[in-house]
């Protein structure tokens, strides 16, 4: 009995219970779903084993939906908690585990999959390549990360959620602070899916340095795939201080060392300083890549080339390095002396510089365009405004001596919504809407997606204005509540209507799925939106080899040049095609990676150790392992090249 | 038989063992901290460099370019790191 007393979540409520039954419901109609329509076998066989940067890809869109569901919740408790002065729907360890779980799954397990989604099904095919360089490896990093995602949320429902922040800092996050296991769980569920992260971060490196369409010299690449190179660039460099930061936090906490404490040689503050040499990074990587999805968006509807090409590849270039040298911008209160902070103030002002480069050149590019308002325009276009808010509060935390009266109050979460949800998640939207038709053969509906777009922005406006004004006036993040008298109650009300809204905005965003599987057309072509970049080269929906005849390129925008000047793309004959074959392996050994992270997280060290000879026993297997890959024969491509073709018309 | 017998990498081999050696003094040796410690971080740096050059060939093909940007790019982001931390939590604390 002892032993199963561990797993009950410490602090229940009614709330968290439903949420177990609602769960432990759900998952048995899956189950009982796929037994019954006998989809087991299409499961194993087209997804779970599939090697398919295409297929990987759609697998990273939907647990970053799931997730954005998840941590939208998260949202809407917390500010319902707080839009009343002394709330008692949530006490304050709930409250506690609610913003911390909020944070962690909007920034790991949202962003991050949304942005690799779009690594994974966009950059091969924009540098006309037919897999990633490592396509085994790159199911890997999502089972990995999967598994990470799983494991984690687990913790709501298995021995309590972690409550001690997002960032965790210490002392706060040791044993005698955290009793529970939740902060053991964000040491290690974050570990798996960071080497995941880690992992792709190398296999994009190498397919862009490595499999790009004859012709493509690094200047003539689509901006996004610029983007997505410098973002994982920035990932192999600071994924590892992560990965070494939580070893050290695992290791405190389950071992016994003295990392973090705050006697025997210890130092506490390193872990806050370890955080952020890869956190403010981490930020760069969510807006890279959503930078470049908005430089294809705006330049295809503006209808001319993106302008200034060289100066926005340099600028994410000095932005590569810049990003490791701002840290200390987000703990200027810690007690270093001025001269650092006032150093760290310079660079941190210094890096609006590149980014107000990039806003200069959207401008440009807008300048004298045709603009076409499409609904991903429209995104892009609310972007530049809002995000330019949020960049401009930025740069005022990041006057040192300011941030004094700034820091951890509503003003700090205002500032990193705005730059977070007008840039990154307009932009994961924007995107996604984008290359719906590519992906499914079907374009969402316009009138609905503009409608949620303004909403969204009526809402976001509405849900943070306030928080920056609550802010300067003294209202502390992470506070569970308030008294009357402080008067932030008007404002925290306006700033739940706000989130009321905005959660409208994300069910419209669903039905507007629903609605246009149900009624859009089919008949699209393979380029709907009259686009520019090798992507939409392809055949709707894209064969799994992507191109039959890799393309010759000769500028930044080869499929516009073939439409419009007469270049010629594709000029080989069709040859047989190498393509690798699916395993399950990727999957079984993320299996044993999660038993093993759930009996890290408990202690029970039989377990680790099976599971960690499972582990290495799936490495040694893939190191004798003999496949060579299949080959496509030139019959079989011309039959689907001819199918295709007639379906397009 | 002189073209198969790999003498370079053997000389590597050799100095890399050279290097532990020296290395190990550190801890069997009784010298200062400062001292010891400026041995452990040369004696560190060369040895990767061994391991990345003879052993895993870093120069040896068209990547060359792209390696060693690579190289110096992480050298500069780890220096920046350590000496930025240096400076936050000790230098002026
Ligand atoms: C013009 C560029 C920017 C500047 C000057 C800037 C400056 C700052 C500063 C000084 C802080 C710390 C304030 C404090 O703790 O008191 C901060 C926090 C933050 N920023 Fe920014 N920022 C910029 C852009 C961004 C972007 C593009 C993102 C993300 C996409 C972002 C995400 C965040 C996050 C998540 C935090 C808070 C983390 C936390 O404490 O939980 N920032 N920013
Ligand atoms: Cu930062």
């Amino acid at each position: 009995m002892e032993f199963f007393k561990q797993f009950a979540v410490p602090h229940p409520s009614f709330l968290i219970y439903g949420a177990m039954v609602s769960i432990g419901l759900a998952m048995l109609a899956i189950v009982v779903g796929i037994t019954y329509f006998k989809k087991w076998g299409y499961l194993w066989r087209e997804w779970i084993t599939t090697v398919d940067h295409k297929r990987i890809g759609i697998m990273y869109l939907l647990t970053a939906l799931l997730m954005l569901f998840r941590g939208g919740v998260d949202a809407i408790m917390m500010r319902y908690q707080l839009s009343m002065p002394e709330n008692t729907f949530l006490d304050s360890q709930h409250y506690n585990e609610v913003f911390t779980t909020h944070g962690i799954v909007m920034i790991l397990f949202m962003a991050m999959p949304f942005i690799t989604f779009f690594f994974n099904y966009l950059i091969p095919l924009q540098i006309g390549a037919r897999d990633v360089a490592f396509p085994r490896l790159n199911a890997l990093s999502f089972w990995l990360f999967f598994m990470g995602m799983g494991l984690f949320n687990l913790s709501f429902i298995i021995g309590g959620s972690p409550d001690a922040g997002w960032t965790s800092y210490f002392p706060l996050a040791n044993n005698e602070f955290s009793p529970t296991v939740g902060t053991n769980y964000y040491m290690i569920a974050i570990q798996i899916a960071g080497i995941g992260t880690l992992i792709s971060g190398i296999n994009f490196i190498t397919t862009i340095l490595k499999m790009r369409a004859p012709g493509m010299s690094l200047m003539k690449m689509p901006m996004f795939t610029w983007s997505a190179f410098i973002a994982n660039v920035i990932v192999v460099f600071a994924f590892p201080v992560l990965t070494v930061l939580l070893a050290m936090g695992t290791m405190d906490r389950l071992f016994g060392t003295n990392f973090f404490t705050t006697d025997n040689g210890g130092m506490d503050m390193l872990w806050a300083n370890l955080f952020w040499v890869w956190g403010h990074p981490e930020v760069y990587i969510l807006i890279l890549p959503a930078f470049g999805l908005y430089s294809e968006i705006i330049s295809t509807f503006a209808r001319r080339n993106l302008y200034g090409y060289k100066s926005m590849v340099a600028s994410m270039v000095v932005i590569s390095v810049f990003s490791f040298i701002v840290w200390t911008h987000h703990f200027f209160t810690m007690g270093q002396g001025a001269l650092t902070n006032s150093i760290f103030s310079i660079t941190t002002m210094a890096i609006a510089i590149p980014t107000g480069v990039k806003i200069f050149n959207w401008l440009f590019t807008l300048w004298k365009g045709k603009i076409v308002f499409t609904t991903p325009m429209l995104y892009s276009v609310l972007f530049i405004p809002l995000f330019t808010l949020g960049g401009v509060t930025g740069v005022m935390l990041a006057m040192s001596a300011a941030d004094y009266q700034y820091h951890n109050t509503m003003f700090l979460v205002a500032h990193f919504h705005n730059v977070i949800i007008p840039g990154v998640v307009y932009a994961m939207i924007a995107g996604l809407t984008f290359y719906w038709p590519k992906m499914f053969g079907f374009m969402l509906n316009e009138r609905i997606g503009k409608w949620t777009a303004w909403i969204m922005s009526i809402g976001f406006l509405l849900s943070f204005m306030p928080m920056y004004i609550t802010g300067l006036d003294g209202q502390a993040r992470r506070m569970s509540t308030y008294s009357e008298a402080a008067g932030f109650s008007m404002l925290n009300m306006v700033s739940f209507v706000g989130a009321g809204i905005m959660a409208i905005s994300f069910v419209l965003l669903v039905y507007n799925i629903y609605y246009s599987i149900r009624y859009a057309s089919r008949d699209i072509g393979s380029d709907p939106w009259d686009a520019r970049s090798l992507e939409w080269a392809t055949h709707t929906p894209v064969p799994e080899y992507n191109f039959a005849v890799i393309p010759e390129v000769a500028s930044t925008q080869a499929f516009w040049d073939t439409k419009k000047n007469g270049h010629e793309l594709f000029k080989g004959k069709i040859e047989k095609i190498h393509m690798p074959n699916n395993s399950g392996w990727p999957f079984i050994m993320a299996c044993f990676f999660f038993v093993f992270g759930f009996a890290m997280v408990f202690s029970i060290w039989p377990v680790v150790i099976v599971t960690l000879i499972g582990i290495l026993v799936c490495m040694a297997y893939r190191s004798f392992e003999k496949d060579h890959g299949r080959y496509i024969s030139v019959k079989e491509i011309e039959e689907t090249e001819a199918k295709l073709r007639g379906a397009k018309k | 038989m002189k073209e198969l017998f790999p003498l370079k990498q053997v000389m590597g081999f050799v100095f890399s063992l050279v290097l532990t050696a020296v290395a190990l003094l550190v801890h069997f040796m009784d010298m200062s901290f400062a001292i010891g410690l400026t041995v452990l971080l040369i004696t560190a740096f060369m040895q990767a460099g061994l391991q990345l050059i003879v052993f895993m060939h870093a120069g040896e093909t068209g990547d060359k370019k792209t390696i060693y940007t690579n190289v110096f790019y992480g050298l500069l982001i780890a220096l920046m790191t350590i000496f930025g931390t240096l400076l936050i939590l000790v230098w002026d604390m």
